[in-house]
């Protein structure tokens, strides 16, 4: 992959094609180091350029506007366009213990902030504190910091748009092509296609780590893109069973909104029958994973949501856990388990504390019934196949698909009717995988379990789906059937769809 | 653009203002109180006592400053500094050495312990990061049980001394409970005074020129910091107040001429202590407690080296602390061997946050005003506790009440607003496009 | 040896080892040995159910009880109202129980209350809140209307700085109770009992949907919140548990000690206790019973054992309180470096 000065150069791939390794490496982070190194060269003016540290890739003239931001709220924005830059003269205390004692000279770092600002052709005062700035200033704030490094000749945004609103988006893309007309390079990643198509010069697609292609904007359509960065060949196979979906509506979400960090919901509305299996896909931090846990009651929401007939209580877990329903969480460790506990009590524990099971009386006080639990668990170890030395060993040690195999325990010993499954493939092997998918695939065939299936993987949601609900920027996207095209996939993450339907 | 920066100012509200300022208006509610009820305290008597705590202690409440905006809280820890100070001050007594060199030679000595016990604690610091307030005042008393092991058997017991040394125990081992200051007492003091009235005008002289340059430069230049129109007009007005009331005193002999002396020697060192903190916060240094202080994540993913800069805070601090420990003992006159550092951490630190600093922010003002408004409810509690209930020991316990209150007051508010604030809600439904067009009216060109 | 001090943890390895070095010093310089063990099982018994009280809180998440005060000051407060009405003996320990009981309920309610408010910060909130809980009391010993003669002072108001026990036939009531020798050695069976006794009441505690509840509220906050568990009503009830505990502990400790301290006296009593459940084995974050009963056996056993041996070395000095401040101090820093910053929060 080549970068030309004063190009704009956009980047686009699924979740985990290797976009964030690529810009790691570009800047030394050491990261990368530890975890393995890299081999290729990176060359800048044809010559080979060892980045070993972010240091190394400042001086090659490489700087990068992160997705969060790394400014600190109670500086102005000088201080934070100068920080740790900061312009200093010696003082007499500083000849003798140093040069921290140097006193920073708010001259002249104004000056150079006022002009890195100018160049954003932004009219704000450089003092103001960054603190109760709009997002849409902090970003700018970020790229007139790379901006006022020396010899800045790359600069690399990353999703830089996925915080802003649709007037200050088009504020940064003018921005951004009045900096490449500067002549300096620009790579964008976004996985928004439209900002692509109308920015950038030339567009290269990864995936799974590889490089696809690289062409120029002009010769490339959405579609094409949309079909190139999620074309793969299917892992799992898809088997049609005679899975009994009946027309009753189980689950009837309305205008659900949740306030999950990086994985908001802004607005979703569907609906669930009985004994299907919905998948929702998306990218990440498009709000996918805050559905269900907005569900549970587990972030802030609001909206309407009807379970068998009856309005659910948002906000309140317990009432959600009563009412049948259960959640095996993305986060396995986080939330899924007690590390350093047995597995025994990890699989009763929900059922227990909701629903008063495995309790047994000793006089007027009820203790948990180790048998009882001891037994249920060594049941569920025989029926899901959970490879472990015994019930009473920590889940802390047992491998990823074990772990995820305790966490559909426990939600089985609810016995719920309705299952909701968040990332269950995230981060175990290809073999356990397959098995966890066919447990689930399994529920809904044998015991007509109704499963929402939250996933990154849209190949496994392609495998056991009934339907997949592609989440967008908080928004249902659209419905895919499993069968439909990579080009349709693709499209519809990476909000097309959406923005068609804005402009209707 | 307008719009922006008016948002960005928060508008004046009763509630938040009293919430915000809770633990100074106790007190100025209570001195004011004491003031009435406490008959017997003749304002020149407390003007006195006020002003002798004053240069006693206020070296040690500014060494708070420096932590608080590194981001390492209330340093309870400046006891661990108290301490280094007091073996300096051992030391040079042991030598016999005295007057106003004694004293600077004993600032020296304490100068690399306290160093290093800077060093040391700041390292402990960081190993307990987000828990360095609890850290600080355990090492406190960590520090006092190995100092007491110096101090009782180290000396005498290894390190041989002269047994028959008037501040060493009957047996030959260990330091008395209490050591004369001899001629260190009042060295730094006894070198200039002036009297009370005179420093006063002086004072408030220089406070109204100052405000006027304040006012001129604000027509200058744009950005700088500078006083509201309420603050200037508040300031000048008290300013002039001060200084005709003692212009008018000196005049007429009146009560107010029979305050004290002023000791300049302490009072420039805490003048220059202030400018010190101002001055560094001027420097690269400051800019990294600063930047440390608001954000570690932040600061270290740009190159900062936070932990050295927390360091570097702590041994600041625990140097300060040392050299304020020693201001204080000359000021006293007699050294309790024992416990004379044991409140140091606690009653600096309860001033510092009457004065209205809280675990993340802390200036010079609020030190000084901090200082001045504990040491007046120090001095009138028992008074009050005479007067209202017959019982000076009441109003004694009292006061300690109100020591340990006002931290824990201020601290749980301050982490009660804190966590209130990370809170996760749900905003309140907005079209997006009216949110656009509030954030975009005018900022770009 | 690596792993065994791994395994101890190494507050744990290093107090018993140098635990184990003054008993041998002991022994050489002639130490009556029966004398000193009676007075370890004393001590024990005396500050066992006061260490105990740190385990509801460690285990739900608020961490060690600083506030430890709060609850010794309710338990004193129970006691002394109970003097007022000049009860005798068992009449006096029973009734002030119960009433320490409720009053510590009350305050433990209220201070579970405020450290809901406080999470991040519970440490130094609560040594604050401590703190200023046994001067506010000062000033209620002081100025509340307590007319037993046995309580005063012999001039003036308030109450006595120490009040003894035998005025009320309380003196070691309860560490007299069954007592017997094997040997030399005196076992206080009374406080024995009463402390495997509530060690066994919390660990069964535990064992219930409640205190399950706690655990996993502590361990894993947001675990807890999946499977439908209000935390801060976890953490309130495990507070009240802690400060109950503390009440009845003073009560207990004042018998054995022949006095009850009141005014300063509490001030400084949760970092002993603090201490001796860390040198048991337990974290911040972690603790059981068994971590209780090694704890204090070995931190009160040093204690006693050292008094001696420093009182030999160097005649008419403090060294053993130098050496509890240190140790003690140490202890408690060293497990503040082994909190990790994050978890909930």
């Amino acid at each position: 992959m080549d970068v030309r000065p004063g190009e704009i150069h956009a980047l686009i791939g699924e979740n985990g094609a290797g976009k964030s390794t690529l810009m790691n490496i570009l800047f030394g982070m050491p990261v990368i180091h530890e975890t393995g190194g890299f081999e290729g060269t990176v060359e800048i003016d044809g010559e080979d350029a060892h980045i070993m540290t972010p240091h190394d890739a400042m001086e090659k003239g490489i700087g990068m506007v992160h997705q969060e931001f790394m400014l600190i709220p109670g500086f102005t924005i000088t201080e934070n366009i100068k920080l740790n830059r900061e312009i200093t003269k010696p003082t007499a205390l500083s000849k003798i213990f140093g040069k921290r004692l140097q006193e920073l000279e708010m001259d002249k770092m104004n000056a150079d902030a006022r002009k890195a600002l100018d160049t954003m052709e932004m009219d704000i005062a450089e003092y103001t504190m960054v603190h109760g700035l709009p997002v849409g200033h902090m970003q700018f704030v970020e790229i007139a910091r790379e901006i006022d490094k020396t010899g800045i000749r790359y600069l690399v945004f990353d999703e830089p748009t996925a915080v802003l609103t649709e007037t200050e988006t088009a504020n940064l893309l003018a921005a951004i092509r009045r900096l490449a007309a500067q002549g300096i390079g620009i790579v964008f990643i976004s996985h928004r296609l439209e900002e692509i198509i109308s920015l950038s010069d030339r567009v290269t697609i990864l995936r799974d780590g590889e490089l696809v292609t690289t062409k120029d904007t002009k010769d490339i359509t959405a579609a094409e893109i949309a079909r190139l960065m999620v074309g793969r060949a299917l892992a799992l196979d898809r088997n049609e069973s005679g899975r009994k979906v009946s027309d009753e509506v189980m689950l009837d979400v309305q205008h659900l909104r949740v306030n999950m960090p990086g994985e908001r919901v802004q607005d979703v509305s569907f609906k669930v029958h009985k004994g299907e299996i919905v998948g929702i896909g998306g990218l990440a931090g498009q709000g996918k994973l805050g559905i269900a846990n907005g569900i549970m009651g587990l972030y802030p929401a609001d909206g309407r949501i009807v379970f068998k007939g009856k309005e659910l209580r948002l906000n309140n877990t317990k009432d959600a856990l009563k009412s049948d329903i259960a959640f095996v969480s993305e986060d396995r460790k986080g939330v899924g388990l007690l590390l350093n506990s047995p597995i025994d009590l990890n699989i009763a524990f929900t059922a227990m504390e909701t629903e008063g099971k495995f309790l047994k009386k000793y006089g007027p006080i009820k203790l948990a019934d180790k048998k009882g639990i001891r037994a249920h668990a060594d049941k569920m170890i025989k029926d899901l196949d959970i490879r472990c030395t015994s019930a009473a060993q920590n889940t802390g040690a047992l491998s990823g698909g074990n772990q995820q195999k305790v966490c559909v325990a426990r939600a089985l010993t609810q016995q719920p009717e309705l299952l909701l499954v968040s990332e269950p493939t995230r981060g175990i092997d290809i073999g356990a995988k397959k098995l966890i998918l066919d447990l689930l695939k399994s529920l809904a065939e044998e015991q007509g379990m109704t499963i929402v299936m939250t996933s990154s993987e849209l190949a496994e949601l392609r495998s056991i789906c009934d339907r997949v609900l592609i989440i967008c920027e908080g928004r249902v996207a659209g419905e895919l059937k499993p069968e439909a095209s990579d080009e349709e996939y693709g499209l519809m993450m990476s909000s097309a769809h959406v923005s068609k339907e804005k402009e209707a | 653009m307008s719009d922006l920066v008016k948002k960005n100012e928060r508008k004046f509200n009763l509630g938040d203002f009293v919430l915000d300022n809770i633990v100074t208006i106790i007190f100025w509610v209570f001195i004011i109180l004491g003031l009435a009820l406490a008959k017997s305290v003749t304002f020149n008597w407390f003007l006195t006592e006020l002003s002798n705590r004053f240069y006693r202690n206020a070296f040690l409440v500014l060494s708070l400053i420096i932590p608080v905006i590194a981001g390492l809280g209330l340093n309870f820890g400046i006891v661990v500094g108290a301490i280094a100070g007091q073996l300096a001050i051992i030391l040079i007594r042991y030598y016999y050495i005295g007057g106003f060199g004694g004293f600077l030679l004993c600032m020296l000595i304490a100068l690399p312990i306290a160093a290093l016990f800077g060093w040391l604690t700041g390292t402990l610091y960081n190993k307990t990061r987000g828990q360095e307030m609890i850290a600080s005042l355990i090492v406190g008393y960590f520090g006092t049980g190995i100092y007491m092991f110096i101090v009782l058997f180290l000396i005498g017991g290894v390190i041989p001394v002269q047994p028959d040394h008037p501040i060493i125990l009957p047996g030959g081992m260990g330091i008395r409970m209490t050591v004369d200051m001899d001629t260190i007492k009042y060295a730094l003091e006894g070198i200039w005074q002036i009297p009370f009235a005179t420093f006063m005008i002086v004072a408030s002289a220089l406070v109204i020129l100052y405000l006027a340059w304040n006012q001129y430069i604000r027509k200058l230049k744009p950005g700088q910091t500078r006083l509201s129109n309420f603050k200037f007009a508040l300031y000048a007005a008290i300013a002039v107040a001060i200084l005709a009331v003692f212009a008018y005193q000196s005049a007429t002999k009146g009560r107010l001429t029979m305050v004290r002396k002023v000791p300049m020697g302490t009072v420039i060192m805490i003048v220059l202590l202030a400018i010190f903190t101002k001055w560094i916060m001027t420097t690269k240094l400051g800019q990294d407690f600063r930047a440390c202080g608001q954000n570690q994540y932040i600061a270290e993913s740009n190159g900062i080296n936070v932990d050295r800069t927390r360091i570097i805070a702590t041994v600041i601090s625990t140097v300060l602390a040392a050299w304020g420990q020693i201001i204080y003992i000359q000021n006293i006159g007699t050294l309790n061997v024992y416990t004379a550092h044991n409140q140091i951490g606690l009653f600096s630190v309860a001033a510092i946050l009457v004065g209205g600093a809280s675990v993340n922010k802390a200036t010079v003002s609020q030190a000084i005003m901090g200082t001045l408004l504990f040491h007046s409810m120090f001095i009138l509690s028992p008074e009050i506790g005479q007067a209202v209930f017959g019982q000076a020991i009441l109003g004694e316990y009292f006061r300690t009440f109100m020591v340990y209150g006002v931290i824990g007051l201020s601290l749980g508010l301050y982490v009660w607003k804190a966590n209130k604030q990370s809170k996760l809600t749900l905003e309140p439904r907005v079209a997006e496009n009216a949110r656009d067009q509030v954030i975009n009216s005018g900022t770009t060109r | 040896m690596g792993k065994l001090i791994r395994r101890m943890g190494i507050p744990t390895f290093a107090v018993s080892a140098l635990l184990l070095v003054v008993l041998v010093a002991a022994y050489a310089m002639g130490q009556s040995i029966p004398v000193l063990f009676t007075d370890i099982l004393r001590r024990v018994g005396m500050n066992g159910i006061l260490v105990l009280a740190m385990v509801p809180a460690i285990k739900s998440g608020v961490g060690p009880n600083f506030a430890l005060p709060i609850g010794i000051v309710g338990g004193l407060f129970a006691l002394m109202c109970c003097m007022q009405l000049d009860l005798m003996g068992w009449n006096l320990i029973g009734c002030s129980i119960l009433l320490a009981i409720i009053i510590c309920g009350l305050m433990g309610w209220a201070y579970g209350k405020l450290m809901n408010a406080v999470k991040g910060a519970e440490m130094t909130i609560a040594t604050y809140t401590g703190f200023s809980i046994v001067a506010f009391f000062n000033i209620l010993w002081l100025s509340l209307p307590f007319s037993n003669r046995k309580m005063g002072w012999m001039l003036g108001d308030g109450l006595r700085e120490t009040i003894q026990m035998d005025g009320f036939a309380a003196d070691k009531i309860v560490s007299n109770f069954l007592s017997f020798n094997i040997g030399e050695v005196t076992i206080p069976t009374g406080m024995i009992l009463l402390l495997l006794l509530t060690c066994f009441v919390v660990s069964v505690f535990f064992k219930t949907k409640t205190g399950l509840a706690i655990y996993a509220g502590g361990v894993n906050p947001k675990f807890a919140e999946a499977a439908g568990l209000n935390i801060d009503r976890s953490r309130v009830i495990a507070n009240i548990i802690s400060t109950v505990l503390a009440g009845i502990g003073i009560i207990i400790y004042s018998q054995g000690y022949g006095y009850a301290q009141i005014y300063n006296g509490p001030l400084n009593m949760a970092f002993p206790a603090v201490a001796a459940v860390l040198i048991g084995g337990a974290t911040a974050t972690k603790a059981s019973c068994v971590n209780v009963v090694v704890g204090v056996c070995i931190f009160q056993g040093l204690m006693t054992a050292a008094m001696p041996v420093a009182n030999a070395l160097f005649t008419g000095t403090d060294l053993s309180d130098i050496m509890r401040q240190v140790i003690q101090n140490g202890v408690i820093l060293y497990a503040l470096t082994q909190v990790k910053k994050g978890g909930d929060r």
